[in-house]
């Protein structure tokens, strides 16, 4: 009876996805990929075995793609599955099983064609598996977690219109609909979909061999698929927990590719010929959220005198080992419509303290949540107390449990640690930043910034579309909640003789975790 | 025996009513826990009622109970398999690891021991001791970790990890060496630290002066008469050695990658997947409780003079 209920739901699955979702972008093959590629990387061979090594969710492990959580859940979704369209390393959507989409004058109609694909029973994707897959994911009875993406289609009115052509009926304009296509775990399975874990059909660049939960996935090289067969002949996936274990079996050959590394174990091994160490940029964004509607943080004043007192550089070399970059309190640092042309914020403890005492809360006191949940968050809370004793201001760390961290600091406390992985900035927007978002940790609520959302949302051009997002951005960067003081590294470790392992995508885009584009030299 | 019977009977669901009480206790349940960084107040709910959480405790437990009487274990709240699948794919390999040890503890602790003993306050003995108690004092992780580094890395001898072999461990026995090294560091020390002290005393004691007196040749007073003094402290902290190697290998399983029990207990813990705890709580609780027995009548066999005191 469980098994109809939700089979594999799995905490850290949802920690590893929601952060790598933002977090993971592939680097390819390390510092080394890059060059390679270009130098001595060569034509890409045929063959081989691919071992993987990830951070696993143990026996409760399933394939079931809908419920793909944890990292090592997307990487083998992503060879057994396809989605219509999927991030690309900006985090803009492009096109996969979907070869085009057009929309109607007032974006609520959209056309979407599939290309020519087979799953791995030899038979058509079709437009009917489309719809079956999300009405799958919209199921109310259950909790996939591409539900809430899903959320702008009106799946009872959306229909096929023929055997390689949706019609989906939106609820709302959605200019960015592509982006719902590229949902976390919004995969395409067949109608006929039968047992996950024993039978997976999809259409991915790999077929299923075997797989048993917590320890070992095979997959064999799919020669039909529509993006060009695999270079490797297998891939197999298994299961370490312990980061130096990880890294142990890559060093001796038990693996070629060695997931979620620390930055003490990537700076031992960097450039030093045994390894090649990947590091995928602005993947996993780090912050301190101030509830903006409660005191001290409802004095939008307290808010900026905190923003000038991070100190962004000591907190990435501190809390983040200097694996990573700083922040300017906007998130999605390098992806398609960012502020980038906001100033750069820097500490400035006397304007903090001017602001402090023009809002009367001299001598301000607040208690900080955090919790060893996410790597850094304790370090990162030390350092901004000493940060903020500087700027007359007394902050009480509070450590709570890790288990109910996220739930507990979404309505309660005024300040506290927050991370999140790569989404697009409009996800960003309206997972957290609107009036209804289910997510608003910094209790943001401005009717007339939902309506720049909206308004975003029914503009069909493209730059004036950014020229709103950027109304937005500049509003947060003023008086926001979320002070961003960082982006972190994801880093991977390859062996020397993996090839092709691309650099450039944050965690869970495209190119992350994607072995059919892999080679072993 | 009977009463002792009935004692591990209480004792073991006392650990389980204990096991309930403190996961119900802890922050946050498997709702909370499985809805992570998206902590939609929502979705968490349909969660709590799909799996049932949003009942009293007391009726989750006496639905458990009424299964367990009736040999099922009950269902995994994250997978939807059964909790009994679970302990026995980790139950092979904590048992290789628990069955090796044990097999190189025995000869090893005993052996040192003896050897000790015999040489009490000379050059041997005071090696023995002092390796016994620096090796002790190393924690496993530490231990694990260097010699990873040492035979694994640095020599290449054997292989770091047993990622990927999955259960099949006998199929590859050079990724036994190292665990099965970190496992036995301490039991041995212990052991035959136990062993030497119990054949010290008893060489001491009177009734060994006296049966030199009679002229009994010097062997047959150590592994006669004074090994079998220094057996029953070491039947028991074998007992509870086994105890250890089963329960608590979690370190030594985390570091090698072996899918065993311990890692079985760590997940579950993490995903606050209750029935999973529980299922492992009743093993563990009767394992520990037969285990002790077997070395209570071991020890009462082999010192009838313990009978006479009690």
């Amino acid at each position: 009876m469980y098994d109809e209920r939700f089979p594999g739901l799995r905490r850290r699955g949802f920690l590893a996805a929601t952060t790598g979702a933002a977090a993971l972008t592939l680097v390819g093959c390390g510092g080394g990929t890059d060059d390679k590629a270009g130098t001595g990387g060569g034509t890409p061979k045929r063959g081989g075995r691919l071992r993987a090594a990830f951070a696993g969710g143990g026996a409760s492990e399933t394939l079931d793609p809908h419920l793909a959580n944890l990292f090592a859940d997307v990487a083998r979704a992503k060879a057994l599955y396809d989605k219509l369209a999927d991030y690309g390393a900006d985090l803009s959507a492009q096109p996969r099983l979907a070869e085009k989409w057009q929309s109607n004058k007032t974006l609520d109609r959209w056309q979407v064609t599939l290309r020519e694909a087979t799953f791995h029973d030899g038979k058509p994707v079709t437009a009917q598996d489309v719809l079956h897959s999300y009405r799958r994911i919209a199921d109310p009875k259950q909790a996939f977690r591409a539900k809430a993406s899903l959320e702008p289609i009106d799946l009872d009115a959306s229909r096929a219109t023929n055997a390689r052509t949706v019609e989906f009926v939106l609820k709302r304009p959605t200019a960015e609909f592509p982006n719902v296509l590229a949902a976390f775990g919004a995969y395409i399975i067949p109608e006929h979909a039968g047992d996950f874990d024993k039978k997976p059909i999809g259409s991915g660049p790999f077929r299923f061999v075997s797989f048993t939960p917590g320890r070992s996935a095979v997959f064999r090289r799919n020669e039909d698929y529509w993006d060009g067969a695999p270079h490797l002949d297998e891939i197999e996936f298994v299961v370490a927990n312990e980061e130096s274990a990880r890294v142990n079996a890559l060093l001796a050959g038990q693996v070629e590719y060695a997931h979620e590394l620390n930055p003490t174990t990537a700076r031992a091994h960097e450039g030093r010929g045994q390894i090649e160490i990947v590091r995928l940029r602005n993947s996993a964004m780090q912050a301190f959220c101030m509830k903006t509607d409660r005191p001290p943080f409802d004095d939008k004043r307290v808010r900026e005198a905190f923003f000038l007192i991070a100190d962004r550089g000591e907190l990435v070399a501190g809390a983040l080992s200097g694996a990573g970059e700083v922040g300017n309190d906007l998130f999605g640092k390098g992806y398609e419509y960012y502020a980038a042309g906001l100033p750069q914020r820097e500490q400035d403890l006397d304007r903090a303290r001017a602001l402090l005492k023009q809002a009367g809360a001299e001598k301000l006191k607040v208690t900080l949540d955090t919790s060893a949940v996410a790597a850094g968050f304790t370090e990162a809370a030390s350092i901004f107390r000493d940060q903020a004793a500087k700027a007359g201001v007394t902050i009480d760390v509070k450590t709570g449990s890790k288990d109910s961290y996220w739930s507990d600091i979404l309505d309660g406390g005024t300040l506290c640690c927050y991370r999140s992985g790569a989404m697009p900035i409009e996800a960003h927007i309206s997972q957290r930043l609107l009036t209804d978002s289910t997510t608003n940790a910094t209790q943001w609520r401005h009717k007339d910034f939902d309506a720049l959302y909206q308004q975003a949302q029914s503009t069909r051009d493209k730059t004036e579309r950014a020229a709103v997002y950027e109304r937005m951005q500049r509003r947060l960067y003023t008086e926001g909640g979320f002070l961003i003081w960082g982006f972190a590294d994801w880093i991977l470790g390859t062996s020397r003789k993996v090839r092709g392992v691309e650099t450039k995508a944050p965690a869970n885009t495209l190119d992350w975790a994607r072995f059919d584009k892999v080679w072993l030299a | 025996m009977a009463r002792r019977l009935l004692l591990g009977l209480v004792q073991t669901i006392a650990v389980v009513l204990l096991v309930f009480a403190l996961t119900e206790a802890l922050p946050g349940d498997a709702a909370v826990a499985l809805a992570g960084d998206q902590p939609d107040p929502a979705r968490i709910a349909a969660i709590r009622e799909a799996m049932d959480l949003d009942r009293p405790a007391h009726e989750r437990l006496a639905d458990w109970a009424a299964g367990l009487l009736r040999g099922d274990l009950g269902t995994s709240l994250t997978s939807g398999r059964p909790v009994a699948q679970y302990i026995a794919d980790g139950f092979g390999p904590s048992l290789l690891l628990a069955t090796l040890t044990l097999a190189l503890l025995v000869p090893l602790g005993f052996g040192l021991g003896v050897l000790a003993a015999r040489h009490e306050g000379r050059l041997i003995d005071r090696l023995v001791s002092s390796v016994t108690l620096a090796v002790y004092a190393v924690p496993e992780f530490a231990l694990g970790v260097l010699l990873v580094t040492v035979f694994a890395l640095k020599l290449a001898w054997l292989p770091p990890t047993a990622v990927g072999y999955g259960t099949d461990l006998v199929g590859h026995p050079a990724v036994l060496v190292l665990p099965v090294l970190v496992l036995l560091s301490r039991p041995v020390c212990s052991l035959s630290r136990l062993v030497r002290a119990g054949m010290v005393d008893a060489l001491a004691s009177p009734y060994a002066a006296h049966a030199r007196r009679y002229g009994v040749p010097g062997a047959r007073v150590h592994y006669a008469h004074a090994l079998p003094n220094a057996l029953a402290p070491a039947a028991q902290q074998l007992a509870r050695t086994i105890d250890w190697l089963l329960c608590g290998v979690i370190v030594v399983e985390a570091l090698f990658v072996i899918p065993g029990l311990g890692t079985v207990l760590l997940n579950a813990v993490a995903e606050r997947d209750v029935p999973v705890v529980q299922g492992l709580a009743v093993v563990f609780g009767v394992l520990t409780v037969v285990l002790n027995l077997a070395a209570d009548v071991v020890a009462y066999r082999l010192t009838p003079r313990a009978g006479v005191a009690a």
